[in-house]
This record gives structure tokens, C-alpha cells and sequence, in this order.
């Protein structure tokens, strides 16, 4: 699944860091670029151009709540819902992305575009309440901006 | 009084190495590399009085002295931008605004303490911020202020950005270590401490993002000039992330020392809405919860601690009197045990354990007992971890319950909130 580009990419980070282990994590960051999530084949394919076990790879990896494992929708929505956002009605903004989408937190649309996940400080409580689409913070959140962001993205699918 | 960090934080593109340049940025690398030896560099950090802005405030100068100079280990220095304390948002702001202030203390940190190779832990969040170091990084090369020989000086460093991934934990310095080892993220017990045995086993030094953006400034300046900002043993300014229930939340670089109330009521614009103020939670979420009682405290290391509190990483939060304390208490709970790493049983249980009552507590199914029974749990957790996690899952609860303890035993007795909480998305 990963392109030729990435696997050289990949292989590359083998030789960066003084011990190879090291480059779990960057060679992941390339894998959520590319792909957008991971699972065991390519979890394997990881290991396989970075010299190391599977499980070596598997053990670090696990660790980690950043990636998102296959079956995550296109859009992964990421809502705040730690004290300075909740302050500030993060459980409101949850219920109505809830309503929203027609799916509860954890779930993802019939359709595969949005999951939406409740995680925890995003470094943004001045901007509260906020939330995260894959990589782009969305700050000062209302009805009406969620409005026009999810039409945004369903317009672009 | 005059910003040091954030004179140019709005300044447009100041985050590009022309600009940086312009409005006065690398003139103290200059000064360091070719006027100053790394020991009399360690000496003016000492007596600048700077202490760690990542939460601890650990004498900086102090930190870097403790590097062995006579061994032959490569040596690494490590910037902390894991900036997941929950309230805090200060080290964003100076990573995506001024990478470069960060950068230029970074050099001269290494040339400091001998290293050549340093490393940036971001968090994997800050895709954004990333990618701004990673620019200015490059725009460094380009210009002689990374790779060989910098600045004609003879002086070698090399420096990478390292994205975490999502885990509170790697904040923790020897956790961070491991992380970038490519291990599971697990605290190391000390000694040894990182000066001696960190990074691949080398001699290291970590520090905070704001930490280090303070160093040009020093050695530009001079030691004395930044202690005598702020308090005599807190110097300098610090940025507080000002967060929740107030008119104008946002970060504000203010001299150590400022009290309680000038930061929410001057600067912030005071609380939402007009309504009254219920509690602050200083230091981010690990820091004990303080009443209106200590609006007159000054924001300083010492100041906070006789208050009961900590300053750790200044992320004042504010809450007003719709807020309920069992919900907030139950809110940082739930943080806790999913960032424990599970290493030490006490942390692991007892996080599960406090969220578990509280959980009920909120719900309406409190038991009488449950207070002492969350006291009990909390008392043996403190100080029986690895890393600080534990006491910073602890320590706030406990403080909740000893200035709002009448508001638990109400959700006990009425199975609800004292206060009417309102639906505040609109
Ligand atoms: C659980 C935990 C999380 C931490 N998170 C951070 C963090 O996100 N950023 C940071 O700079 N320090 C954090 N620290 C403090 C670091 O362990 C360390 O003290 C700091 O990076 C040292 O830099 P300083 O001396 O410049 O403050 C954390 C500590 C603990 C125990
Ligand atoms: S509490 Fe929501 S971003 Fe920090």
C-alpha cells in the first residue's frame, strides 16, 4: 500500500539516528501522510524496510494514540473535550457534531468520510472550544462554524 | 514593561529568518560563539537566575553545569515542545511565531554544553508548528547558522525536528528519551539523572521551548539585567496561558510576580459574562486548585508554593461560579488514567480508581465514605511513582476536596450539581 517514494523514504530513516529504533515513529508520520492510518500489513512492510521485527515495531507503535488504525473515516474529527474546552462547552459541541453526523464519539459515518473522537488538550484552550480535522485546528467553535466546516468538507468528500 | 519573548509575536513573518534578522534576532549567537567561552556561558545563565519553564523550575545555568566536561560521549541537547500539560498553550505560540528565538538559544545551549547534535520533541498534534521549525531549520542551514563550522567559528551542530505521537507521558524528560529511542514511552527511574546517562546513554540536557527562547536575550543582555526582572528568585517574565471563564483568554508575557488578580482581572479582561469567580487552577491541571481567597498571590515559583500551589507550566485556568468542582475534579481524572503509561501500579490503579469515583460521585451515586476513600487512594500514590505523573494525578483532587469539600459532599447528599450548569455551546 505504501508508494515507491515512501518506501525509499522509509529505508532512508534507517541510517538517520544513531540506533534504528529511532525511526519508528518519523517512518509512521510518513505512513499517516500517505495513507492516513495503519494496520498490520503495513506494519510489517515498516518493519521490513527498517531492518527490524515486526514486533519490535508493533510494541512501540501500540504505545502511541496519534495514528489511526484502518477504518478511520477520510475526515477524522477530533474534539477537545479537556477542561478548558469543557469550560467552555466542548460537551455541547460534541452532542451537536453527534447530532450532526448521525454517529455517536468513537463511531464513523456508513459512508467512511468523518469519525469523530473526543481527545484530550490540544494545546489550543486560548481558542476553546476547538476541535481537529486530520492535521488542521478549527478554534472558536459555534453552531455556525461547524456548520460551514462540515459543509466544506462534504463538499470536497 | 518591555516583552522579550513576545515583543515580535505579531510582528508579520517574523517566523522567517530575514525578519527574525531585522528585528535584532542572532546577535547573541555571534556574541556567544565568538566572545564568550561555553563555561563563562554557563556562568551568565546562572546568574541570570533563569529557572526551567517546563513546569519544574530547575536552575537552568545549574542543569548545564552538571553535563561532564571531561567525557568523550557525544552530547545531545533536547528542546521539551511536548506541551501537553492541559491549559497550557504558550510554547505554540513561540514555535509558530518565532521559531528562530527558539533555535538561536538552542545553538548557543549547545555550544554551552558541547553538544552537536540536538533534537526538537514536538508533539505529534503540532503538524503546523512542525513544519515552521522544520523551514526555519533549513533557512538556518542555508545561511551558516546550523551544519559545520558555524558562523566561521569552528563550532559543528546539527539539529532535528522529532514529531511525538500522541502521548502526555513524553513530556516527562526520561519518557521523552525513550520515545525517541523508539520505545514505548516509559519513564526511567533516577539517578542516573540525563546529564549523565540520557539520550542513547550520553550526557543530556532538556529543556522547555520557553526556557530556551530566553537564552539569546540573555547572553545579549547580560545576567544581571534579566534577574532583575521579575522576583529575586524567580526571574524574568513568563508567559501565562490564560484560559476558561474570562473576557480575553490568550497567552500574556508578564514579569515573574504579577498577582493572581492582575493577570485575570488587567489583562484578561476579568471573568465571562460579569459573573463571579469560583476557582484557579495556576499551573496547568497537575497543580493544586486555589479559591478566590489567593487572588493576591503573586505568579512565582515561591509565591504559589507557600500558597499551596505550583506555578508549573503557567497555564492559569479560570472558573466561574457555574462551574462545578466534582465535574472539573472527575474532568482531570479522566485525563489521567488515559496518559499513565502503566508502568507503576499506584499510578495505574489509582488513576482508574479516582476516575471511578468520581464518575459516580458526578452520576448521582456517590457513597458517603467516597471522599475519604478518594483521600486514601490519592496518599498512596504521591510519591510512590517513577515519574511525576503520579503526584500530578493525585495532588489536584486532594486540593479539590480541601477547598470545595462542601461541594462534593452536596453531589453526595443530592445526587447532582450544586450549581445550575448551563449548555454554553451556541
Ligand atoms: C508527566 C509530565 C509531563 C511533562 N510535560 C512537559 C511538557 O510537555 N513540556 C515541558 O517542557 N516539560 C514537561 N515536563 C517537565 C519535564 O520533565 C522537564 O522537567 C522539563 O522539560 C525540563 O526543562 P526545563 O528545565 O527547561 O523546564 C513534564 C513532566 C512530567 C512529569
Ligand atoms: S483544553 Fe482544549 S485545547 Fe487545551
Amino acid at each position: 500500500m505504501l508508494s515507491e517514494i515512501a518506501k525509499k523514504k522509509i529505508s532512508e530513516l534507517k541510517t538517520k539516528f544513531p540506533e534504528r529504533k529511532s525511526a519508528i515513529l518519523p517512518a509512521m508520520h510518513m505512513v499517516l501522510e500517505e495513507v492516513g492510518f495503519y494496520n498490520k500489513d503495513i506494519l510489517k512492510q515498516v518493519a521490513g524496510l527498517l531492518g527490524l521485527s515486526e514486533m519490535e515495531v508493533a510494541e512501540t507503535v501500540s504505545f502511541y494514540t496519534y495514528f489511526p488504525k484502518e477504518g478511520v473515516g477520510k475526515y477524522h474529527i477530533q474534539v477537545c473535550t479537556n477542561l478548558s474546552c469543557m469550560l467552555l462547552g466542548a460537551e455541547g459541541l460534541v452532542s451537536y457534531l453527534e447530532e450532526k453526523l448521525k454517529i455517536k464519539v468513537g463511531e464513523t459515518t456508513p459512508d467512511g468520510i468523518f469519525t469523530l473522537s473526543a481527545v484530550e488538550c490540544l494545546g489550543s484552550c486560548g481558542t476553546a472550544p476547538m476541535m481537529q480535522v486530520n492535521q488542521i485546528y478549527y478554534e472558536n467553535l459555534n453552531r455556525a462554524k461547524i456548520d460551514q466546516i462540515i459543509d466544506d468538507l462534504k463538499m470536497k468528500k | 514593561m518591555e516583552k522579550i519573548l513576545f515583543k515580535y509575536i505579531d510582528f508579520p513573518e517574523q517566523y522567517r529568518i530575514d525578519t527574525y534578522i531585522k528585528n535584532g534576532g542572532y546577535r547573541g549567537l555571534p556574541k556567544a560563539l565568538e566572545e564568550l567561552s561555553p563555561v563563562q556561558i554557563i556562568e551568565t545563565v546562572k546568574k541570570s537566575g533563569l529557572r526551567g519553564r517546563g513546569g519544574a523550575g530547575f536552575p537552568t545555568g545549574l542543569k548545564w553545569g552538571f553535563v561532564p566536561k571531561d567525557s568523550q560521549k557525544p552530547k545531545f541537547l533536547l528542546c521539551n515542545a511536548d506541551e501537553g500539560e492541559p491549559g497550557t498553550f504558550k510554547d505554540r505560540s513561540l514555535i509558530e511565531n518565532n521559531p528562530h528565538q527558539l533555535i538561536e538559544g538552542m545553538i548557543i545551549a549547545s555550544y554551552a554544553i558541547g553538544a552537536h547534535k540536538a533534537f526538537i520533541y514536538i508533539r505529534g498534534e503540532f503538524a503546523f508548528g512542525a513544519k515552521r521549525l522544520s523551514e526555519a531549520i533549513g533557512e538556518c542551514y542555508k545561511n551558516g547558522y546550523l551544519g559545520k563550522n558555524i558562523l566561521g567559528s569552528g563550532f559543528d551542530l546539527d539539529l532535528d525536528v522529532y514529531r511525538g505521537a500522541g502521548a502526555y507521558v513524553c513530556g516527562e524528560e526520561t519518557s521523552l528519551m525513550e520515545s525517541i529511542e523508539g520505545e514505548r514511552a516509559n519513564p526511567r527511574l533516577k539517578p542516573p539523572f540525563p546529564a549523565s546517562v540520557g539520550l542513547y546513554k550520553n550526557p543530556t540536557v532538556i529543556n522547555n521551548v520557553e526556557t530556551l527562547s530566553n537564552i539569546s536575550h540573555i547572553v545579549l543582555n547580560g545576567g544581571e539585567w534579566f534577574a532583575n526582572i521579575g522576583m529575586p528568585k524567580s526571574t524574568g517574565t513568563k508567559i501565562f496561558s490564560l484560559s476558561g471563564h474570562v473576557n480575553k483568554p490568550g497567552n500574556y508575557e508578564l514579569p515573574m510576580g504579577i498577582t493572581v488578580r492582575e493577570l485575570i482581572f488587567e489583562h484578561g479582561g476579568g471573568i465571562k459574562d460579569d459573573r463571579k469567580l469560583k476557582a484557579v487552577i495556576p499551573g496547568g491541571v497537575s497543580t493544586p486548585i486555589l479559591t478566590p481567597a489567593s487572588l493576591d498571590v503573586k505568579m512565582d515559583f515561591e509565591s504559589l508554593y507557600e500558597a499551596g500551589s505550583l506555578l508549573g507550566s503557567g497555564a492559569t485556568i479560570v472558573m466561574d461560579e457555574t462551574s462545578c468542582i466534582v465535574k472539573a475534579a472527575y474532568r482531570i481524572s479522566k485525563f489521567f488514567e488515559h496518559e499513565s503509561c502503566g508502568k507503576c501500579v499506584p499510578c495505574r490503579e489509582g488513576t482508574r480508581w479516582i476516575r471511578l469515583i468520581l464518575e459516580r460521585i458526578e452520576n448521582g451515586k456517590g457513597r458517603e465514605e467516597d471522599i475519604e476513600l478518594l483521600r486514601d487512594i490519592c496518599t498512596n500514590i504521591i510519591a510512590k511513582t517513577v515519574c511525576p505523573l503520579g503526584d500530578a494525578a493525585a495532588v489536584p483532587i486532594m486540593s479539590s476536596i480541601e477547598k470545595f469539600r462542601d461541594e462534593y459532599e452536596y453531589h453526595i447528599k443530592n445526587k447532582k450539581c450544586m450549581v445550575d450548569l448551563g449548555t454554553r455551546f451556541v
